[in-house]
């Protein structure tokens, strides 16, 4: 497996850090996490930054994750990198919009390293 | 004769109390590998950490965690693996368990799809206030032993 680069986004850093774990947990080789508390923050964070893959919140202050979707693919480094939603709000209506929005996968919290390989190994296809 | 029909209403008629009780369970088995059952509800909390969460639309109301602050201490070690480094990761921790309940509480319940949202979490610290909720259904309440010591959870919502 490759290593690859992945992004957090999430207003909780204790979040961002069992997310982390929940990775490496599930056997993806990290060779380094950007972290982002809002998106905001997240899409300065990507000009800056080539990730392979990005798990994001929903509810954030200053811009939500699905505000953030909707813009990153305006970012040069971002086009096309898989997003996934780690998020506790679970209805039909928010995967919808979250889909809808451009993000790849939908995980709601709380959840188990397994959910997160569940979710995240087949985007990221020959890395994984 | 009309039929009350409001989430206050509700939560008891549907036993939304043993909605909130698997909530919580569910959230201390995942995220902290911890099994827990609820608890009497006469268990004294020591309420030294207080995380809550709003909660509007067709659920409007306030969910709280409490417990004290050795507690809040070692659920954030639970959640991070063992370590702490500040106190800002352990309300930081609390506030995400109650966001977490908040959430798997309210994804449970049948008919509340997208029409209940969550604030951000909020947290006090020190147990010298009182708390005094607008929303005037009866609270549900929720105790679990967590390593011998209460977590109080709270949902008041509006009638």
């Amino acid at each position: 497996m490759d290593k690859i680069c992945a992004m957090i986004v999430d207003d909780s850093s204790v979040m961002r850090k069992i997310v982390e774990r929940s990775l490496r947990q599930a056997g993806i080789d990290l060779e380094k996490v950007v972290e982002a508390g809002n998106g905001a923050e997240a899409l300065g964070a990507l000009r800056e930054n080539q990730v392979d893959l990005i798990l994001c919140d929903i509810n954030m202050p200053v811009m939500d994750g699905l505000e953030f979707v909707r813009q990153m693919n305006a970012v040069e480094n971002a086009k096309g990198v898989p997003v996934v939603m780690i998020t506790t709000e679970g209805s039909e209506s928010h995967v919808v919009e979250a889909l809808s929005a451009g993000a790849r996968g939908y995980i709601r919290k709380p959840f188990t390293p397994d959910q997160v390989k569940e979710h995240v190994v087949p985007l990221l296809g020959k890395k994984a | 004769m009309s039929v009350d029909t409001t989430a206050a209403a509700r939560s008891h008629e549907e036993n939304w109390k043993a909605i909130l009780e698997l909530a919580v369970e569910e959230v201390f088995e995942i995220m902290i590998s911890c099994r827990v059952k609820p608890a009497p509800i006469s268990e004294k909390t020591n309420a030294e950490f207080t995380a809550m969460i709003g909660l509007a639309g067709s659920l409007c109301g306030v969910l709280t965690v409490c417990c004290d602050a050795p507690t809040a201490r070692q659920l954030a070690k639970g959640m991070l693996g063992g370590i702490v480094t500040s106190d800002d990761q352990v309300s930081d921790a609390l506030g995400e368990i109650c966001n977490m309940v908040a959430g798997n509480f309210k994804n449970k319940l049948a008919g509340m799809d997208g029409r209940c949202m969550l604030s951000v979490p909020t947290i006090i610290s020190g147990g010298e206030y009182e708390f005094r909720s607008l929303a005037n259904g009866e609270p549900l309440e929720v105790c679990v032993l967590f390593e011998q010591a209460p977590v109080t959870i709270r949902l008041d919502l509006q009638s």
